[in-house]
């Protein structure tokens, strides 16, 4: 039987590919979040000494080699053995030491899932697990690398923080906070370079939704890099007389509930935005919220329980149902049942 | 700071309390881990009344001693030390695993003084020992790390995966302790998973192995203090010892591994344990076992 790509993948009901990495008007400038993370552990490893790096043999690739370059006694490659590099930083945070462990989203975590459960969050340890590489624009190396249940097994640990980053300020933003913040922390970056979201500062504190763009039709509330496409729906949707607000939902855990409440309140219908499985991530903990303190109709824009494959980022992200039109569509049908 | 300097045959003596401890408190609780827990009292005697620096009265001593239970189904032989040691009163043993008591069916960091580290999901604590090394390495302070291992548990590839990293990082202040006691659940290690040749496992993997009989304390002090000698690479005692320790019909008997001694079964180790020489140690009365 001939193998077609259409019976894999959830056909985007759109021709329009406008929905690219390369974005359109006005998210024009390219950023990366890595390269943020990278230079702002370095600042941070010069603020504070007790700032410590493990790494699983990919530290070009987390960009954490910024910092093993000058704090080579700080920083400690473990090789490709991820579970022991999760229960060393445990130790090291259990001696009062601030250790951030980095590698790609989907071994940091599917990998680890045990360490993550037994050795951080039951004993609440203050490990950061800042993980490259989240989602499926990760690209060309296909399901192996694609992480696309991590927020879901992060977010099911108790007194873990949970953040997918948008772009490269919140990066650095992100990365500041979590080192401040004491208990365990997942972070997830991109591979890719993605639009800038934010110019001069994200104001960026967890678990507090940013509003990027006021509406009172419904609500698309997304992260990670589904953010600038939000941004770009709303922009479509404008065009056709729909007024969205769109809010930055960066924290999964804790939920922002307030800013979700008034989503629902406010507009009256809600599109989640994320890229990664539709179960158990943003569009699972935002439903939460909203049936049980104010029930309004919701569309789920997501990966639907597949796997993906190898391709290029943007291919990916239109053949999953990830572009701007596919919001627009969503939010359409969404306001249709208001 | 303890500077209990017990003789072996006092530490005998406190390994024997322990003992009693782990059947009286299983038999109480009705269920728990008694073989793996006896095998080990020996050894874990001998580190919370002679080798560990220590003080019950600041349990987060900066430079104490860190022992980390890596095989966290021997929960009560950590817990019967640390009450003995003075970290909590003796009457808190005999309500282990009950819902209102700190002593969780397997050890939890947060809810005991004393504990170093939550486990009871094999093969995570020597990970979790070299990161307390390096900690103390970088803080430059002189404490040394102890894991407890069972034989079982180093089926697990995390055990190895921390093995080599302890050895590339030098890491001369942890030294593991394997209780070789040949069973794990579902039989006698050998059958389960070959482990042998073991000690040159561990000295492939650039450990400094020691080997000692886990039942004479003298012979477990003097691998103990070897231990402290070795410079620029990890140690391991390989204690080679007998699950269920103590009381004979426990002894060898898998049955043991996880489930308790009945009532009467209690009253028969505790007779066998106890007939050795009184237990001068412990003062407390029933459901104590002294
Ligand atoms: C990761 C994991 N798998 C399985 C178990 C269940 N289990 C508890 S004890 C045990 C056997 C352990 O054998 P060993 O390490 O030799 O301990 P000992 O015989 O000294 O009690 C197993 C399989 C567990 N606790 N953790």
């Amino acid at each position: 039987m001939a193998y077609s790509i259409r019976d894999h993948a959830r056909p985007s009901k759109s021709k329009d590919i406008s929905g690219t990495l390369e974005g359109s008007a006005p998210l024009k400038q390219l950023v990366s979040t890595r390269d943020a993370y990278g230079r702002t552990l370095l600042d941070l490893g010069r603020e504070n000494k007790d700032i410590v790096v493990l790494d699983a043999d990919l530290s070009t690739s987390t960009k954490t080699g910024l910092f093993a370059a000058e704090f080579p006694e700080r920083h400690f490659e473990m090789g490709i053995a991820e579970a022991n590099m999760i229960g060393t930083a445990a130790g090291l945070a259990s001696c009062g030491k601030i250790p951030f462990a980095s590698t790609f989203a989907v071994f940091a975590t599917c990998r680890t899932f045990d360490q993550l459960r037994m050795s951080v969050a039951y004993p609440n340890l203050n490990v950061k697990v800042v993980a490259t590489h989240g989602g499926i624009s990760v690209g060309e190396d296909g399901t192996s690398h694609h992480a696309i249940e991590d927020v879901s097994l992060t977010c099911s640990l108790p007194n873990f923080t949970v953040i997918v980053v948008a772009d490269a300020k919140q990066a650095e933003e992100t990365v500041r906070a979590v080192a401040e913040h004491v208990g365990p922390v997942y972070v997830r970056l991109t591979r890719p370079l993605v639009p800038a979201v934010y110019e001069e500062v994200c104001n960026f504190v967890i678990g507090k939704a940013i509003r990027l763009r006021e509406g009172h039709d419904a609500t698309i509330i997304a992260n990670g890099l589904m953010v600038s496409r939000a941004l770009e729906a709303a922009s479509l949707l404008s065009a056709e007389g729909i007024s969205t607000r769109v809010l930055d939902m960066h924290t999964v855990k804790p939920l922002d509930t307030l800013a979700v409440r008034d989503a629902a309140a406010g507009t009256g219908a809600i599109v989640t935005a994320e890229e990664h499985l539709l179960h158990g991530g943003l569009g699972s903990v935002v439903s939460q919220t909203v049936s049980e303190h104010h029930p309004v109709p919701m569309r789920f824009v997501g990966i639907r329980d597949r796997y993906a494959r190898s391709g290029k980022p943007d291919e990916l992200l239109v053949l999953y149902g990830l572009t701007p039109q596919d919001i627009v569509d969503a939010l359409k049908e969404v306001v249709d049942d208001k | 700071m303890t500077d209990t300097k017990l003789s072996p045959s006092e530490l005998q003596g406190k390994a024997r309390c322990l003992r009693c401890h782990i059947i009286g408190m299983t038999a109480t609780a009705g269920s728990g881990h008694p073989g793996g827990s006896l095998s080990a009292a020996d050894v874990v005697a001998a580190l919370y009344f002679r080798v560990l620096r220590h003080d019950p009265r600041n349990p987060q001593w900066e430079d104490r001693d860190r022992f980390v239970l890596s095989k966290g189904h021997a929960a009560p032989v950590l817990y019967a030390a640390l009450a003995e040691s003075g970290y909590f009163p003796r009457e808190l043993l005999y309500g282990l695993r009950k819902c209102d008591s700190p002593l969780q069916g397997h050890p939890d960091m947060q809810q005991l003084p004393g504990v170093e580290a939550s486990t009871g999901s094999l093969g995570q604590g020597l990970s979790i020992a070299n990161g307390m090394a390096l900690a103390g390495r970088l803080d430059g302070r002189d404490y040394r790390v102890y894991v407890l291992l069972g034989d079982g548990e180093v089926d697990e590839g995390q055990i190895w995966e921390a093995a080599m990293a302890a050895s590339h990082y030098e890491l001369d202040k942890v030294t593991a302790i394997l209780d070789r006691n040949r069973q794990q659940i579902d039989g006698w290690t050998k059958d389960v998973m070959s482990l042998e040749p073991l000690a040159d496992k561990w000295r492939a993997f650039g450990w400094h192995v020691l080997e000692t009989d886990g039942h004479d304390m003298e012979a477990i002090l003097e691998a103990l203090m070897a231990a402290q000698e070795v410079n620029g690479q990890p140690s391991i005692v390989i204690a080679h010892t007998t699950k269920g320790k103590g009381a004979s019909f426990m002894e060898n008997n898998l049955r043991f591994h996880g489930s308790a001694p009945s009532r009467d079964e209690m009253e028969r180790g505790l007779g066998e344990i106890r007939s050795e020489e009184k237990c001068k140690a412990c003062g407390v009365q029933y459901p104590g076992p002294c």
